[in-house]
């Protein structure tokens, strides 16, 4: 007997959409027995990872703190990673993104206005999609796999937001600390929820994602992108550019990531420092293939993981959990998801060996 | 015919059917092959050649008739068995991994483990012995077609193969390279191992051939000894003499010339593709202009250049209504008024896991306005999309259904009928009946001349040479990406278009032999 992998001819539609549901029950039985192996309670621990955050509004108001980055920049990747075109540097651009905006918010210092704050948006979605236009460039001019150079560009730009930091940008009466000045409060979100951290770009991750499932599934750029994705010939056919398509998708994605660096800057923390993310661009892969790709997926997605991050905060504070689970969380998230989707698309089947090479005699 | 060897047929088939949904593949085919036999399996795309091989090599299982090897009667359920018995096969398209060596990719086509430095020694002692110089320890990725096409013979050859199926095994092959080849397969024929030699080319398999088994429509049409035939009289057999007798629509009164294209050469893509060289042809308004050809000639990237999908080197090289359109994209000559019908349905003419509605948009939101300031029309898009079923008789539930749930003919009908229904000013349209039904073959047909009636440019590339006497008023053919010049079809003689298939066309000896030199040089230019 043996193994044998077979594709499935029709993708059950049921199937596709529960293996979320599935990879994340498979990972809390999963972290039951990791914890159980660690010597916790893995009861306690589990109740302090996933349901102790939910039981306070401020819990909630963190949640949506936490998620609304990681849905911004899910909702962009989802649109390319329907083209096939795969970003992976949106923790870069989203780092650029805080640069642009950040530089906008100190040059106005002491003088904000009306203006500083929509101006800092813009210069924080300008700054992501520059940052996202180098890998568009080498892939539709050279054929680089941007999967590469989207990847690599990330580190150079948190070195330089270090550099910055640590130089030009350091505050002055600092204490020599590697840090800008606090921004003025012009230059902050305004707070929706008193006596929480819920800014106004909460809820403008909402609205990103609505709008983006109103792009993908009303109108023709939508359409060019689904159609890429699914036969490339099929698209040139229709006329659709190739490389427009992937300059779209990059730009899109590169320019919500840095609107989201500039949410993170201009919100929770107020100014410029070394490390403004505890990876949400990277994090925002893994909202977006667990939303299935689907801008209004990527809201309950984005949920469950800024869930992860702030419940490996809880249970570090409660349980002492060491700070890795909440990696560990979201990588057996990722692994289980796509193994349940290989599972989705093909499926095992126990075959038997192949008969020994020896033709069958029939007759004389 | 040829009388019956007396000796014991190698291999022996007798009434092998295979149905497929829709054709009959194979109907009722006997042959035999004689041990040390160059045997030829000549036929036109489609003839069931390949479905034959794959009976015989144990891919497909026939739907009835027996297979006799040495005189016994065999059931060959897959490939290993037919390996058991002595059957190797070379594949046109190679299956080796260019990043391994040439012994690697020989061991891992062996059925059992064996000790590498006891295989490379077989390989060289076999590749010595044959004349197939291969130096186990190359990578793959630095070899020729060629030499790759000798590491699969090679890998049969280490199997003491007592019958060798050589499938188009020349199609890739520099002119040089057959010769080689030629050898090879005299001297194996020579210590009694029969080769089953399928190919179209008429030259090679007087050259090589003992005998000759045509096919045609899946059945065998005559068995005869090729070096007494003439290419012309073979060409005849495989497409068959009583096409003449096909009546044809009433020539339409041919208007201004709407499609020209004037020395258009491009490069393939693909790997195994074939270069465009120098085409020039003329379609008038109300005319139906045929491309006959072999599958693999250049059709697709004809028809690629055709519709926009890839660009000429300059505008000229394509005239649509005077205006030159060779660097405008498919979508821009869509708007200009050429349409297009590529060869493949899925994928390419249609995306499978989208609704018939959306495909609908797919090739008409230019000419027929389905998107208005970004957003897709979706109830127009409708609209259309069940115009489309209604006029083309599409098997659907609904045009919510995906195009992917289709059956092939009725995808073929849905992709027609799209492009028919946005009235074009010229439609390029390949294959248009492929895979349907006869009554549907009619409707694409008539649709087709009620277009040209209407003053439309039409051209059909078909390799279905009934359907291209049917309805086209001239056609040329092409071979090797070269157009011959176009012919009237009511006096195009059947025996001339064969010749021009099975590529003996006009082509002077040496410019045949600089074409090859040109795909040799690439073909090195692509190693490198």
């Amino acid at each position: 007997m043996s193994l044998k992998i077979e594709a499935r001819r029709e993708i059950p539609r049921n199937l596709l959409y529960s293996t979320p549901l599935l990879a994340v029950a498979l990972t809390v039985v999963a972290g039951f027995f990791i914890f159980l192996a660690m010597g916790y309670d893995p009861l306690r621990a589990l109740y302090h990872f996933f349901i102790s955050p939910l039981l306070s509004l401020y819990g909630w108001s963190e949640l949506m703190v936490k998620a609304a980055p990681l849905i911004i920049i899910g909702v962009g990747l989802a649109v390319g990673f329907r083209a096939n075109v795969w970003n992976i540097g949106a923790e870069g651009q989203l780092t650029v993104g805080a640069i642009a905006g950040g530089v906008v918010a100190l040059a106005f210092w002491g003088e904000e206005s009306a203006v500083t704050l929509p101006l800092m948006c813009l210069a924080g979605i300008a700054g992501g999609m520059a940052y996202a236009a180098v890998p568009a460039f080498l892939k539709t001019r050279f054929g680089v796999n941007e999967i590469l150079t989207s990847l690599m560009l990330t580190y150079v730009a948190t070195l330089f937001l270090s550099t910055l930091v640590y130089g030009p940008l350091k505050d002055p009466l600092g204490f020599n600390f590697p840090q800008s000045r606090m921004f003025g409060d012009a230059a902050l979100l305004p707070l929706i929820l008193e006596g929480t951290r819920m800014h106004l770009g909460t809820l403008i991750a909402l609205a990103i994602a609505v709008a983006g499932w109103v792009m993908m599934t009303f109108t023709i750029i939508g359409f060019q992108v689904r159609v890429l994705g699914q036969a490339p010939a099929a698209a040139r056919f229709a006329g659709f550019s190739a490389s427009r398509i992937v300059w779209f998708c990059l730009l899109l994605s590169g320019g919500l990531a840095g609107l989201a660096g500039l949410f993170e800057v201009a919100g929770p923390i107020g100014q410029l420092i070394p490390a403004i993310s505890p990876g949400y661009g990277f994090t925002a892969i893994i909202v977006a293939f667990l939303g299935r790709l689907h801008p209004l997926g990527i809201i309950l997605s984005g949920l469950l993981m800024a869930l992860s991050y702030i419940g490996g905060e809880t249970a570090q504070v409660e349980v002492g959990l060491p700070q890795a689970v909440t990696g560990v969380f979201q990588g057996l998230l990722l692994f289980f998801l796509l193994a349940s989707d290989f599972l989705v698309r093909y499926r095992l089947r126990w075959r038997a060996p192949a008969a020994r090479p020896q033709a069958a005699e029939v007759g004389p | 015919m040829i009388a019956p060897r007396l000796e014991v047929p190698r291999l022996e088939v007798k009434g092998i059917s295979k149905r497929f949904p829709g054709v009959l593949a194979n109907d009722r085919v006997d042959f035999a092959v004689a041990p040390g036999e160059i045997h030829a399996l000549l036929g036109e795309n489609g003839a069931g050649k390949s479905t034959l091989v794959k009976i015989i090599y144990g891919i497909l299982n026939p739907d009835e008739g027996t297979l006799s090897w040495d005189g016994a009667a065999v059931q060959v359920a897959d490939p290993n068995a037919a390996r058991a018995l002595g059957i190797g096969m070379v594949f046109q398209h190679f299956s080796l991994f260019e990043a391994m060596t040439v012994l690697e990719n020989v061991a891992l086509g062996m059925d059992g483990a064996e000790d590498m430095d006891a295989l490379a020694r077989r390989v060289r002692e076999v590749s010595q012995a044959y004349g197939l110089p291969l130096d186990p320890e190359r990578d793959v990725y630095t070899l020729s077609v060629g030499e790759r096409q000798r590491i699969e013979i090679v890998r049969c050859l280490l199997q003491n193969p007592k019958l060798l199926i050589m499938d188009e095994p020349t199609s890739v092959l520099t002119p040089q390279e057959v010769e080689r080849l030629f050898e090879t397969l005299r001297l194996l024929a020579g210590e009694g191992v029969s080769i089953l030699y399928i190919s179209h080319k008429l030259e090679e398999i007087k050259q090589l051939c003992d005998r000759a088994t045509i096919l045609r429509g899946g059945k065998v049409v005559a068995t005869c000894d090729p070096k007494a035939e003439t290419a012309r009289s073979m060409a005849q057999l495989m497409i068959g003499a009583e096409l003449k007798t096909v009546t044809r629509r009433s020539g339409g009164s041919a208007g201004a010339v709407r499609l020209e294209v004037e020395g258009l050469s491009l490069a393939s893509e693909a790997v195994h593709g074939t270069d465009l060289k120098n085409i020039s042809f003329a379609v008038r308004a109300g005319e139906v202009f045929g491309i006959a050809g072999v599958a693999g000639n250049g059709q697709n990237e004809l028809l690629l250049a055709l519709s926009g999908e890839r660009l000429a080197d300059h505008a000229t090289a394509l005239r649509l209504d005077g205006q030159g359109v060779g660097r405008r994209d498919a979508g821009q000559r869509r708007k200009l008024g050429l349409c297009s019908v590529p060869e493949e349905r899925n994928g390419h003419g249609a995306v499978p896991g989208m609704s018939l509605a959306e495909n609908a948009v797919l090739s008409a939101h230019h000419r027929l306005g389905l998107v208005s300031s970004l957003f897709i029309r979706a109830g127009a898009a409708a609209r259309f999309a069940a115009a489309i079923v209604k006029n083309f008789d599409v098997r659907t539930p609904g045009t919510a259904a995906s195009a992917g749930s289709l059956s092939g003919g009725n995808l073929q009908k849905f992709i027609v009928g799209r492009e028919i229904l946005q009235k074009p000013t010229v439609l390029v349209v390949s294959q248009p009946t492929w895979g349907v039904d006869a009554g549907a073959a009619t409707t694409i047909h008539q649709a087709l001349a009620d277009l040209a009636a209407e003053g439309v440019a039409v051209v059909v590339v078909s390799q279905d040479l009934d359907e291209l006497l049917a309805i086209t008023d001239r056609l040329a053919v092409i071979n090797v990406g070269v157009l011959s010049s176009a012919m009237v079809t009511r006096e195009a003689s059947v025996e001339e278009i064969g010749l021009l298939m099975g590529g003996v066309h006009g082509l002077a000896p040496e410019e045949v032999a600089a074409a090859a030199a040109a795909e040799a040089a690439k073909e090195s230019a692509h190693v490198a």
